[in-house]
């Protein structure tokens, strides 16, 4: 392959100075300067736009992102992890069939699923009427909490059945034989065996869901009705509405600080670069 | 017993999964504003969505976006995956880790950043700020496809071809790209699907005068619910169904020669 040089990705390269790394570096500059006095031209160099994050409310607001992400993921994992046991015990062609059906409500689009269950959780909905017929009258679960972690889990959970499922597929059978036939119980096979392999799956699931849910500003916007802020909505809110874009780059800062942290923490757990179990096509 | 349980299980997860979409299919019929109770069978909602001409031009954008999109980012992401291959490693690493950085880094901030450029340099938001942002996100999913095929290629393939009396045009067409030609065709659909479906990075780099389908679902689904986003899911859920079967026939089909 000596033919080809490396100089036909130089073209790229540049692409990405100015499309990636210049883009990145100048909302980091823009995180360290303020105009308090919003006078045209003029910025200093300062850290108030980290300090004023550091106000309650908005710690407040950086609590409830994580703890919804954190929720939403647990949920996946609860979810994913039995059911990609059960999809294992399938026959091979079954599994495919099986996996694509879990796949197409992702190829519908992202807003659409969501806009779904905007309507199924309406005052008028369908989830309305049913508990009605059990006696809770007018209960509308939109634009409430529970919505919009529902809306994470649906919206992310083919993301946590992938990688899971990969990982489960991998664990040679015998190997679970042989420790039942060396005398481990049921539970000592999954604790000792089974949950190991299939930690890095697990890892790159939660990480997967993880990501998405904590940067979300659709999902809250939609299903919680801006009721319930997090770190996404004010970072859109301070660069299309509030126009302050020094503070809504220290959020972002504050943001990818979080994510690469609990990226680092996810390479730590498996020792390695996150297997994400194939695309989803 | 297990089996019964195995079954219950599945179709509770795919109830989970496809009840809000075949709600929604199921509403887009509905001869009544509100999703209460059902009110005769009506098809008002897709005369209403064709006569719409906000939701018939952002379909139009939103393919022009993912078809120029698509076609710019296979075609740069191929030609730099080869030429990253080729790289010697002190210069290969800050390119895998730049390129990895529209993977790693949330929407939003992608979203931000661009915007904050483009504003920057003075550029005015419209179709062209769209498709730069589409292709700077699609590109690493080109490369990432494309560059283990690279890796997995015998050192000299393309040399062989050319001592066994091939063109370069001949070797490079005949024998190194079909070698590649899975991990092109994954990178371009999944460099598609990604410009089709994505919002975030598009909402904040569209402005005022372009939106495609995701901005005008987003703006009319924030005003609450609206019978003609039902008729427009059921619309796009059928394309991909018949999509996905068609892609079946064919694999099928492929099987079939085969053997």
């Amino acid at each position: 392959m000596k033919s080809f040089k490396e100089y036909i990705a130089y073209p790229y390269g540049l692409w990405m100075l100015i499309f990636i790394a210049v883009p990145l570096l100048v909302v980091v500059w823009f995180s360290f300067l303020s105009n308090p006095d919003f006078k045209a031209g003029v910025y200093t160099f300062t850290l108030d736009n980290y300090q004023e994050f550091m106000d309650p409310v908005y710690l407040e607001l950086l609590y409830r992102s994580f703890l919804y992400a954190v929720i939403a993921t647990v949920i996946c994992f609860i979810i994913a992890y039995p059911l990609g046991n059960l999809i294992i015990s399938l026959p091979g062609h079954r599994q495919n069939l099986m996996i694509v059906l879990m796949i197409i409500p992702m190829w519908v689009n992202f807003l659409l699923r969501t806009y779904a269950w905007m309507v199924l959780l309406s005052g008028s909905g369908l989830i309305s009427q049913f508990l009605g017929m059990l006696g809770f009258q007018d209960v509308s679960l939109l634009y409430t909490q529970s919505a919009v972690i529902l809306g994470m889990v649906y919206n992310f959970f083919p993301y946590m059945l992938l990688p899971i499922y990969t990982s489960l597929k991998k664990i040679d059978p015998d190997l679970l034989r042989a420790a039942t036939d060396l005398g481990a119980n049921h539970f000592q096979m999954f604790v000792k065996i089974k949950l190991p392999l299939s930690l890095p799956g697990i890892v790159s699931g939660s990480m997967m869901v993880f990501m998405p849910a904590v940067s979300t500003f659709v999902i809250s916007n939609l299903l919680g009705g801006g009721k319930y802020m997090l770190v996404g909505n004010l970072i859109e809110q301070q660069f299309l509405t509030l126009n302050n874009w020094n503070f809504g780059s220290a959020i972002s800062m504050v943001l990818m600080t979080i994510i690469f942290l609990v990226l680092g923490i996810a390479r730590l757990i498996t020792g390695k670069e996150l297997d994400t179990g194939g695309q989803l096509l | 017993m297990k089996k019964i349980f195995r079954n219950l299980a599945f179709g509770l997860i795919l109830l989970f999964l496809y009840a809000p979409i075949l709600v929604l299919i199921v509403y887009s019929f509905n001869d009544s504003k509100i999703m209460g109770p059902w009110a005769g069978f009506t098809l008002k909602w897709y005369v209403m969505l064709f006569q719409d001409r906000y939701i018939l031009q952002a379909l139009y954008y939103t393919l022009i976006i993912a078809v120029v999109a698509t076609t710019v980012s296979t075609i740069v992401g191929t030609i730099s995956a080869l030429g990253i291959y080729r790289m010697r490693s002190k210069l290969k690493r800050p390119y895998l880790l730049l390129n990895n950085i529209p993977v790693l880094v949330p929407d939003i901030v992608m979203g931000i950043t661009l915007m904050s450029l483009f504003i920057f340099a003075g550029m005015k938001m419209g179709l062209t700020t769209i498709i730069i942002a589409h292709i700077t996100f699609c590109i690493p999913y080109v490369i990432l496809a494309v560059l283990p095929r690279f890796n997995r290629l015998p050192e000299n393939i393309f040399e062989a071809a050319l001592d066994l009396g091939a063109t370069p045009r001949q070797a490079f067409w005949k024998v190194l790209f079909p070698e590649i030609l899975p991990g092109v065709t994954s990178g371009a659909l999944i460099a598609f699907t990604l410009s089709i479906d994505d919002f975030v990075i598009s909402f904040f780099t569209a402005g005022n005068g372009v939106s495609n389908l995701s901005i005008t679902i987003y703006s009319m689904a924030k005003a609450g619910i609206n019978p003609k986003i039902n008729a427009l899911s059921t619309i796009m859920f059928g394309c991909i169904m018949v999509l996905l079967i068609l892609i079946n026939i064919r694999s099928e089909k492929g099987i079939k020669h085969i053997q």
